[in-house]
């Protein structure tokens, strides 16, 4: 959330204070280093020394705030006391004005999950796995179904919330799932995102590549993370909220995991040909979103622009767009892409980065917005 | 060809246009030149104070000519006066040219300000440097790429309200301390306070959420490019981090699988196994 204070070099971004109240835990979580299994060090804060920390940090500008979760210590509700005692005490006593994130516990007593939405901004429950039968295994203290019934009174109280501003309530929920512990495909990750988008009004579903931890668990073998395959689940969730897109049309049975190798709106016109090439002069602002290399940003543009007088290429190119991308997908003024004759297979190599760059930093290069200027041709 | 100098800031820039304006004289008559460089055969035009009406124009511009006033190459003027001339001579609709090259050019200029304001809020870092009438004093020292210190004032003024600060830099120094914002003169580094006795703290944390396994350097560089590296306490722990990542990565793979504990007697944990039945 916010302004990102530092990056630590694996490309994150350092918001908020994010830490455990305690590592001690009596889950087994095998993807997690505090699992009660782990044999990690043990160590615990105090309330106070969090609050602490927390003010410290925050006028120093290091921090927006804090994110403050916790192993699960003696019960759910005894662990959630604490976590609820560290906002109380930053907001009441402190008159703490930062972000406040609190992770919650599903089993939690309802009084306290309204405490922690009276104090946070922000509260989240991990939904972790998408599928139920692999959280058995990998989470067999964790429940999807008890998981969704929380989230569905949290919504509740968000709503009533914001209908009455007396009943102050965190603005939003969001959750994390862990890419590649287990055997879903992305279809089931994207399915699971819009089941919690829809049903439960989340503010984001957060993607976490699983990645080596010291300790890992018999059950569950350490593996390098796919970080691109994050990546690619980030830009089809984003697709999915704001430009329109289904979880069926971005995976479907016959390609149930997204391309690796191109991002996911390319590959859904590359499958779909036959809704393309759309005039940029005449589409709709909808149908504008879904031409590849098109933003948000550039599709409102383009409606704006085009009022004045017809555009043409070297008008979408002073916009910035990513014409290299979308050449073949549109009409303007002055380009027909039919005459170029470009076949899928053709667009899908320009754009598909050599194989062994995928495991290197691809993401990081996708990030870095290189605008080519092209002539008619490829 | 007339002559005039670059302003310094919006309200004087504005005052010259508004002149300048109501002479009719076009864009390409007007050279706007660093006052140390004027050419001696330039005719200067009168800077006075217009009284005239001031022309409408649509708040959307005063809002660009404000935020691109801030930029250090001084090329704004003559694209703002530009920009002016055509917005009062027919071109009503100019800011929603998006492919039009001037407003192309002022629309980048406003977003590089926009991101060095950006930063700015990002990595300043406040020192502490005492504490009196229960009230704590803090000192940061920053470069910003522009000249953008009165424009990020408020943001710091809303968020440490509570404290008293001053913000220094090599252009102009903000400072705080509870009623109102003040302003002076531009100083030296040397001024500025360097060390807190949490910066310890703060790298500790930083050390300890840092993944090896991910390691995405072209990723952090683009977010935090070096140049404002000098002024982070962490930062000179990146390259330590950088290059022990893959030995600790592969420390952590070869490491041998821990087997699975039974769980402990809770009482908790024991409801859990129930609600699952
Ligand atoms: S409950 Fe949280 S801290 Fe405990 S093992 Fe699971 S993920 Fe880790």
């Amino acid at each position: 959330m916010g302004i990102c204070h530092s990056y630590t070099p694996d490309g994150r971004c350092i918001s908020l204070l994010k830490i455990l109240l305690t590592n001690v835990c009596l889950y087994d979580c095998h993807y997690c280093i505090n699992r009660r299994s782990s044999n990690i060090q043990r160590a615990r804060f105090s309330p106070e020394e969090v609050v602490q920390l927390t003010l410290d940090f925050y006028k120093r500008n290091y921090i927006e705030g804090l994110f403050l979760s916790s192993g699960i210590v003696r019960s759910a509700d005894y662990t959630m006391e604490q976590v609820v005692h560290v906002a109380k005490t930053l907001r009441e006593i402190h008159h703490f004005k930062g972000y406040i994130h609190l992770k919650t516990i599903p089993e939690a007593s309802d009084e306290l999950i309204s405490q922690a939405g009276k104090y946070a901004d922000r509260i989240s429950i991990n939904i972790e796995l998408p599928k139920k039968e692999s959280l058995q295994t990998l989470a067999p203290e964790k429940n999807i179904a008890r998981t969704r019934l929380a989230m569905n009174q949290i919504k509740d109280k968000s709503s009533e919330g914001k209908s009455d501003r007396r009943l102050s309530f965190a603005t939003g929920q969001s959750t994390q799932m862990i890419v590649g512990a287990d055997q879903s495909n992305d279809g089931h990750f994207l399915k699971r995102a819009g089941d919690l988008y829809g049903n439960f009004k989340l503010r984001r579903v957060y993607y976490s590549a699983f990645s080596p931890i010291p300790d890992a668990s018999a059950i569950l073998p350490l593996q390098s993370p796919p970080l691109v395959r994050e990546h690619r689940l980030y830009q089809a969730d984003w697709l999915m909220r704001f430009y329109g897109f289904q979880v069926d049309e971005i995976t479907t049975p016959e390609n149930p995991n997204l391309d690796l190798a191109i991002d996911p709106k390319l590959s859904w016109a590359l499958r779909n040909r036959h809704l393309f090439p759309i005039d940029i002069n005449r589409s709709s602002y909808e149908e504008l979103l879904r031409v590849p290399g098109l933003g948000i940003r550039n599709a409102k543009r383009i409606t704006q622009a085009r009022r004045s007088s017809a555009l043409r290429l070297c008008d979408l190119q002073l916009m910035r767009v990513n014409l290299k991308k979308s050449l073949a997908f549109i009409i303007t003024a002055d380009h027909q892409p039919a005459r170029l004759e470009i076949d899928s297979e053709k667009i899908r190599a320009l754009h598909a980065p050599p194989a062994q760059q995928l495991e290197l930093d691809l993401t990081s290069q996708i990030q870095i917005p290189k605008i080519e200027v092209i002539g008619g041709e490829f | 060809m007339h002559t005039v100098h670059f302003p310094s800031h919006f309200k004087q820039w504005r005052t010259i246009a508004r002149s300048l304006l109501s002479q009719g004289l076009p864009p390409d008559e007007v050279l706007w030149q660093d006052p140390q460089q004027t050419s001696l055969f330039a005719q200067q035009t009168d800077e006075a104070p217009c009284d005239r009406e001031a022309k409408a124009v649509p708040k959307a511009f005063l809002k660009l000519a404000q935020t691109i006033s801030c930029h250090r190459s001084n090329e704004q003027w003559s694209l703002l006066y530009s920009l002016l001339w055509r917005l009062c001579h027919g071109d009503k609709q100019l800011l929603s040219k998006p492919h039009d090259p001037q407003v192309r050019r002022a629309q980048q200029m406003a977003k590089q300000i926009g991101r060095d304001l950006h930063k700015m809020h990002a990595f300043v870092r406040f020192k502490k440097v005492g504490e009196a009438e229960q009230r704590e004093q803090f000192v940061a020292w920053f470069e910003p790429e522009h000249l953008i210190v009165r424009l990020s004032a408020p943001f710091f003024k809303n968020r440490f309200a509570s404290m008293d600060w001053s913000i220094l830099t090599p252009d102009e120094c903000v400072h705080w301390s509870g009623s109102e914002l003040h302003y002076s003169e531009g100083v030296d580094q040397s001024l500025a306070e360097k060390h807190d006795h949490l910066d310890e703290l703060w790298r500790t944390y930083y050390r300890s959420i840092f993944n090896p396994a991910r390691l995405k350097v072209r990723a952090m560089q683009s977010e935090m490019p070096q140049k404002y590296w000098k002024n982070l306490p962490e930062a000179d722990l990146i390259e330590e981090l950088i290059t022990k990542s893959k030995e600790r990565t592969q420390e952590m793979l070869n490491n041998p699988l821990s087997p699975v504990k039974p769980a402990p007697k809770n009482t908790y944990l024991e409801r859990l196994k129930e609600l699952e039945k």
